[in-house]
């Protein structure tokens, strides 16, 4: 029997190192609270109000992304067009933008003192301070990440198969809801997890945009830091429920994309 | 009928191109990769729109860009067969043949659906997906498919290249039994002549975006038009020049070495085209006997068995290919590396000018 080289020592000791680094936080916040803390801290109406109002904005922002970002990102993967390499760059900046950065740019776009600030005043709708600007945060920040991943998915789409809907009769919009999405379909599931992970996660762009008031505006997230220093039980069981909720999402996609769910025929 | 004139740029080539098909004809276009068959079976669909042309399909015009008129794929009743036949993956057999079938009643489309997979023998797999399907199977749903709106020109491209050699041959007479039934025109396009003879009424070469030549396959292969013709059709292509000879002949004297006579008029630059099955080889040491004129010594290059026959490839020392009987190949012993002599009738031989 051979020896085995240093080649595969280093790969597995890489390995150990990275997932050692990676899980020990995820870990440590299930064993510092115990199931019975982590139920008795869930009970606080704080945090239970933290947990419903992200749900529901990360909710309503994934529907925005979703109805609005998949035509778009259909547009974008099937046309060709001056400038088209300008214009995903543009769409892909939120991507890099510090949460900071983007919070600002909500404020100075959309804000009470915004440059479009009047007419949102105008038409009624509240932002700054309100459940409204947690929806806008979100969408600003997350939906890149879905707009990038739906585009590469229609991309990676066969065009005969949209000219074959065509010559069968049916129109572009039949062709894009009928085979476009179906086809493309784990590709979009992935955006959308993508999505939703960095909408339920986000932070500073909505403490910024937003701000943090219990209910109307204190996201998960947002409960969190507000509670570490004074509450850190608490802190660390909303902790534990964005971890099972975040698994979760990954674990769903990765059923997805195993192409099981949709009888596998993405083995072709 | 069926009538397409188009003439566009379609990157390095310039295509222009006039086909007529009447009803319930079928007619091949056959030509090398990159000739612009596909394209002329796109511009039919409606999927290109060429700079100048006219599609009139049955008395509608599908486009005429004189005239500003150009219906969309859509609207256009057209039966097309993709190369590789574009299922839809996410959907079952039954289901991709029923795509199409928007008029009739929703409940109707999947006993309507079944029906049509019968017809090709595939009933029972009616709720297989694409991708478990064999290459066999796979085609005859696409034609089920292409079939089911009851089209008005049907459209096949590279129909059988998908498959394997065993599967082609049955898929093949199962095609020519559809493409006789149907009353719709058919324009089918294959870089295989053989299939296109096979399968069309007509068949028209194409290279370079044009057809070069139009006729029955027998036509084509007894009197190719041009060297590329011949050359497309299976013969062998010799070049040489000739001149006026003895006994009523014309000489050819080969590029390279070497002189062939035919029962063809001809002066000047030529191409020489002649069948491999009309070439008889003899041991090159071999007494002369026999009526053949012309008698080419070269060496055997590579032989290949298909079957009963072998093909053999020689350098006279032009390359030339002929065919004889695997027994006559093992009489002779014949191998790679060996000198023989190729022989064949002056009027087997055909003049093409250069």
């Amino acid at each position: 029997m051979t020896r085995p080289g240093w080649f595969p020592i280093v790969l597995g000791l890489s390995l150990a190192v990275a997932l050692t680094f990676l899980t020990l936080p995820v870990v440590a916040i299930f064993i510092d609270s115990s199931p019975a803390d982590l139920i008795a801290s869930l009970g606080e109406p704080g945090a239970l109000d933290a947990l419903r109002l992200s749900l529901r904005t990360t909710a309503i922002s994934i529907g925005i992304i979703l109805l609005v970002g998949t035509p778009a990102a259909y547009l974008m993967a099937t046309r060709s067009f001056r400038g088209k390499a300008l214009l995903v760059t543009l769409i892909e900046l939120p991507l890099v933008l510090p949460p900071a950065v983007a919070g600002i740019g909500l404020l100075a776009a959309v804000g009470p003192a915004g440059i479009l600030g009047g007419t949102v005043e105008a038409a009624g709708i509240e932002l700054s301070l309100a459940t409204a600007g947690v929806v806008v945060a979100l969408t600003f920040v997350a939906s890149p990440f879905y707009v990038r991943q739906a585009m590469t998915a229609f991309a990676a789409v066969d065009r005969t198969l949209f000219d074959a809907s065509r010559t069968l009769g049916a129109s572009e919009a039949r062709g894009f809801l009928r085979v476009m999405i179906p086809v493309a379909l784990p590709g979009l599931v992935a955006g959308m997890a993508l999505a939703l992970g960095r909408a339920l996660g986000e932070f500073g762009a909505t403490l910024m945009f937003a701000g943090s008031f219990q209910g109307i505006t204190q996201t998960v997230p947002l409960a969190i830091y507000d509670r570490f220093s004074t509450e850190f039980e608490s802190a660390l069981a909303l902790s534990a429920v964005l971890v099972a909720v975040s698994a979760a999402i990954l674990l769903s996609v990765k059923l997805v994309q195993g192409g099981d769910a949709l009888g596998g025929w993405r083995a072709e | 009928m069926l009538r397409v004139e188009a003439a566009t740029e379609l990157g390095p080539l310039q295509l222009d191109i006039d086909v007529a098909v009447q009803p319930g004809e079928c007619v091949a276009l056959a030509g090398p990769s990159g000739a612009g068959k596909t394209s002329v079976l796109k511009v039919t669909a409606g999927l290109l729109r060429p700079d100048r042309g006219r599609v009139q399909a049955n008395g509608e015009v599908w486009l005429d860009t004189a005239r500003g008129v150009d219906v969309p794929a859509e609207r256009r009743r057209c039966g097309y067969v993709f190369q590789h036949y574009a299922l839809f993956p996410h959907l079952t057999a039954w289901q991709n043949v029923a795509y199409p079938l928007r008029e009739i009643p929703r409940r109707q489309r999947r006993p309507r659906a079944v029906e049509l997979l019968e017809r090709f023998g595939l009933a029972e797999r009616s709720s297989a997906r694409p991708h478990t399907l064999s290459g066999g199977e796979r085609q005859r749903v696409a034609l089920a498919r292409a079939l089911a709106r009851r089209p008005e020109v049907l459209l096949l491209d590279e129909p059988l290249s998908a498959l394997d050699t065993r599967t082609r041959a049955e898929a093949a007479r199962e095609l020519g039994s559809v493409l006789r039934e149907t009353e719709a025109p058919a324009l089918l396009v294959t870089h295989d002549f053989a299939e296109a003879a096979q399968l069309g009424d007509r068949v028209g070469i194409i290279d370079a975006g044009q057809v070069v030549q139009l006729g029955t396959p027998s036509e084509l292969a007894a009197s190719p038009h041009s060297a590329f013709v011949a050359d497309f059709t299976g013969a062998v292509v010799l070049t040489g020049t000739a001149r006026a000879g003895a006994e009523g002949l014309t000489d050819v004297e080969l590029d390279g070495g070497g002189m062939v006579r035919s029962t063809q008029p001809a002066e000047g630059p030529v191409a020489v085209s002649l069948y491999p099955w009309e070439i008889a080889i003899e041991a090159a040491d071999g007494e002369r006997h026999g009526s053949a004129q012309n008698r080419l010594v070269g060496e055997v290059i590579s032989l290949t068995t298909v079957g009963n026959r072998v093909r053999l490839r020689l350098a006279v020392p032009q390359p030339l290919a002929a065919e004889i009987t695997l027994a006559s190949a093992e009489r002779l012993d014949l191998r790679a590396g060996a000198t023989v002599t190729a022989t064949w009738k002056a009027t087997a031989t055909r003049l093409l000018a250069g």
